[in-house]
């Protein structure tokens, strides 16, 4: 062969990454912006700040507040739905790209005062919490399973190796996303859910008749941004620490693109998104670390200046560009129907 | 909407026949928005309130040029950056901890610091050369304790605080990270009493010197915020790729600077300068703003007009948008590299004392350009023909057009104006130091201030600037420096609150 490109190493990332943590945090975090964007047409652009909220939540009670993990997951959906009446009080009576604004804006600045140095001693600043989640790992080893050290992966069906505590996590935020999936389908076929879409349809509409619009709007908002917070949980869970650069408004645009591939208003879209945006991405990363590490070195250096030390920018650009060409092309992603995502601004 | 506006409510077409034609003058508010969609008599609007029109006026073979269009543009701004990347080279894989020690002596003068030893914990030391730089390179991103050995400090040269000698550096994967020592002439009695003197409490000349801050930051964000005020107002987008103009203005001066027009266009290296060697900053800064005006001109013309016709909804629009900032940060990243860099001219001036504050000449000048620039943009949009196009486009769009505006080329103008004041404010920011992600990171910033002072609105977006800059600076007085760009977030909420039309908007629609 010309080039000499271990093809399994590909296969196995693109694989495994499609099921793996990355990929159930993107889910569950699309889940949430799904309830926002895809059922109600709100253009949350700081779900990351949910995110962020639900994670500091966790590892704040640890750290800081010293009531231990468990008490701790209270402790950040407290923060994600304290969050979402922060930001939409003030933005859901005005049109969408104002929420857009004060959502991006609102995320950044959880960041930025997360990693405040004067936070040290309740958000540990840039530094971050580190190793709080040993409770979720002891319940694990109580149950017994699951009990294969770190360098030694599962392996299974050729193409998926995890590491234990990966699976672990894997285990318990795939379940987390199933109820989540359950959750959502009931909600919105109940009157419930179909109030949100007829808000989102027309919500002059839905005022007539008699719809009190902003409070469905805000609850749609909180709803959406606990499940958020979950995903931030169990991304904090999985990494074993929660650090403020983490919670970088990229990741908000990483899962609007999950959202979008798989469809808005769609059930299942936001786990098929996650999956094959995780997929797709890590593949790409790992035919471009084999081309580096193959024969064409030399050319990718010196015509595209292209090396190990900038290859994962490179999947940013990927990214940004999939966005684009997405919502220019197939604004209804895989299973959407155009006609329901096509919102105008209101 | 103005109540003469011909204006119908195309949202209330929910529920309607398809097809219908909805004759409705006089039929007022219309609540599109300000682009909204187009409110001609006789428009034919889907289920949902789209108009088809478009749809079926551009067939299959529009829709090729326009993704042979983006496809050209994209291209062409791949091959403009890679071009770069072959004069640039700005590929740095290592981390390093990176500073110059130097001090000011009796005649003003800052002085390079030779033969001081610095320790950085666990990854080795270094001595400072003749130049006063040093570098310790470290292995891995994370926190670094950086100590500067007092004892090795010649005689009549102190730290300015005793206590930071050593100090906490957080270095980040692939970037050098500056520490700065603080170094002042004389015995450590006298810099003890200076720093004392100092102090951080509420004094007129700390207020003084935070407002000449305030405003130039002001100033400097309202360049910014102008382009993105009236994008906004003449298409009703807001764009969250304007940052990244700001940032494209400060790279491509840089890249002017250090290199000449070689810099964007390899083949012309060899030539003599302004082709192949640098030029100087003033002139590189105007190649910079051309090369702004230049992409958003490109901008325009390859990605937002075609969707404008298409009829592509103004949310797609605005997450497009933000596709767009990602890739192109990416791209500058990629290209650039993670390093703050400097502009090779005036990037070591001697602050001015003028009465109570200190300002760099290089900032006063900035600052008098800046005024000059958005006086001449306050009479551009008032005095000229083209000026009063754009303000009647934002105005109303429909009316505009009707009235035999060309409302795409007014809408390209828009677009190479706020490229080329985004591009110049990017490279006053850029006097303190350039960065791949620099307009991101102000991104926050100028969205207060155009909302702060009105979306759509041209001195709206000045106004706000200014605000914003003097409010955050001054909110330093009573908070930690590290939180002053909360306070930005704090603004957009408060005026979103009590005023959500900002100070210069009108109050309409807006919920």
């Amino acid at each position: 062969m010309l080039l000499a490109i271990d093809w399994d190493i590909i296969f196995t990332q693109i694989f495994s990454q499609a099921f793996g943590t990355q990929a159930m945090v993107f889910a569950l975090a699309a889940i949430g912006l799904n309830i926002h964007y895809g059922y109600t047409g709100l253009l949350n652009f700081g779900q990351v700040g949910f995110m962020a909220a639900g994670a500091y939540g966790v590892g704040m009670s640890v750290l800081w507040l010293d009531i231990g993990f468990w008490a701790g997951l209270l402790v950040g959906i407290l923060y994600c739905l304290g969050l979402a009446l922060i930001l939409g009080i003030p933005t859901l009576r005005l049109r969408a790209d104002y929420l857009a604004i004060t959502t991006i804006a609102a995320s950044e600045t959880i960041r930025l005062f997360v990693r405040w140095r004067g936070n040290r001693e309740r958000t540990g600043a840039a530094e971050g919490i580190n190793d709080f989640a040993d409770p979720f790992f002891e319940l694990r080893d109580d149950l017994g399973i699951l009990q294969r050290s770190g360098s030694v992966p599962y392996e299974f069906l050729g193409v998926f190796e995890y590491r234990a505590d990966d699976l672990w996590v894997m285990l318990v935020g795939w379940s987390v996303v199933g109820l989540c999936l359950l959750l959502t389908w009931q909600l919105m076929r109940s009157p419930w859910g179909r109030v949100l879409k007829a808000i989102r349809e027309d919500e002059d509409a839905a005022r007539a008749l008699g719809k009190n619009a902003y409070a469905y709007k805000l609850q749609a908002l909180a709803l959406g941004g606990v499940v958020g917070g979950l995903a931030g949980m169990l991304q904090a869970i999985d990494k074993q620490s929660v650090q403020p650069d983490t919670y970088n408004p990229v990741i908000t645009f990483m899962i609007w693109t999950v959202l979008i591939i798989g469809g808005a208003a769609r059930v299942w879209s936001p786990v098929v998104g996650a999956m094959i945006f995780w997929g797709l991405i890590s593949g790409l990363e790992a035919l471009m670390r084999e081309l580096i590490d193959s024969s064409l070195d030399d050319v990718l250096a010196q015509f595209l200046n292209l090396d190990v030390q900038n290859v994962s920018q490179v999947r940013f650009m990927v990214f940004g560009l999939v966005l684009m060409l997405l919502m220019r092309y197939r604004p209804q992603g895989i299973f959407g129907s155009r006609e329901e995502m096509a919102l105008d601004d209101r | 909407m103005r109540p003469w506006a011909i204006g119908l409510d195309l949202r209330t077409g929910v529920g309607r026949p398809a097809q219908a034609a909805v004759p409705a003058p006089f039929a007022g508010a219309s609540e599109t928005g300000v682009a909204g969609a187009s409110t001609l008599v006789g428009v034919t609007i889907d289920r949902y309130g789209a108009p088809i029109r478009e749809r079926t006026r551009y067939g299959e073979s529009a829709r090729l040029r326009g993704l042979a269009k983006l496809a050209a543009a994209l291209a062409s701004l791949a091959i403009v950056l890679l071009g770069t990347a072959v004069t640039a080279s700005a590929q740095d894989g290592e981390q390093a901890i990176i500073g110059q020690l130097r001090v000011e002596d009796d005649s003003g003068e800052r002085v390079p610091v030779e033969g001081v030893t610095i320790v950085v914990d666990g990854q080795g030391e270094a001595v400072t050369d003749a130049d006063g730089q040093w570098s310790v390179p470290v292995e891995a991103a994370g926190t670094y304790t950086v100590t500067l050995d007092a004892a090795t400090l010649p005689d009549g040269v102190v730290l300015r605080d005793a206590d930071r000698s050593s100090l906490e550096v957080l270095v980040e994967a692939g970037q050098d990270k500056r520490a700065l020592f603080g170094l002042v002439s004389g015995t450590a009695e006298e810099a003890a009493a200076a720093a004392a003197d100092d102090g951080s409490g509420i004094s007129g000349r700390r207020v003084a010197q935070l407002s000449v801050e305030g405003l130039k930051q002001g100033l400097y964000l309202a360049m910014a915020a102008i382009g993105l005020s009236l994008i906004f107002g003449t298409t009703g987008l807001v764009n969250f790729a304007h940052a990244e103009l700001v940032t494209w203005g400060q790279l491509s001066t840089f890249l002017f600077n250090y290199y000449g027009l070689a810099g964007f266009i390899g083949f012309l290296a060899p030539l003599p300068g302004p082709f192949g060697d640098g030029v100087n900053l003033v002139f590189a800064a105007v190649f910079g703003m051309l090369s702004g005006a230049l992409l958003g001109y490109a901008l325009d013309r390859g990605l937002f007009r075609g969707m404008r016709r298409n009829g592509i909804s103004l949310i797609a629009q605005m997450v497009i948008t933000i596709g767009l900032s990602i890739l192109l940060r990416y791209l500058f990243l990629y290209n650039f590299g993670g390093n703050p860099r400097f502009f090779r001219d005036y990037s070591a001036q001697t602050a001015l004392s003028i009465g109570p504050v200190e300002i760099t000449p290089k900032d006063l000048i900035a600052m008098i350009i800046s005024v000059v620039v958005l006086l001449l943009v306050g009479a551009l949009l008032q005095l000229t023909r083209i000026g009063k196009a754009m303000r009647a486009v934002a105005d109303n769009r429909d009316l505009a057009e009707s009235s035999g505006i060309d409302v795409q080329r007014v809408i390209s103008v828009v677009w190479i104006a706020g490229g080329a004041l985004a591009a110049l404010g990017g490279v006053f920011f850029g006097l303190d130091q350039i960065k791949w992600d620099f307009g991101f990171r102000i991104l926050l910033l100028i969205f207060a201030s155009v909302t702060l002072g009105g979306l759509g609105t041209a001195y709206g977006a000045l106004v706000g600037a200014v605000v914003v800059g003097l409010v955050i600076n001054l909110s330093t007085l009573f908070i930690d420096a590290e939180l002053k760009n909360m306070v930005a977030l704090l603004v957009l909420v408060l005026i979103l609150l009590f005023r959500p039309q900002g100070i210069l908007g009108r109050p309409e629609r807006i919920g």
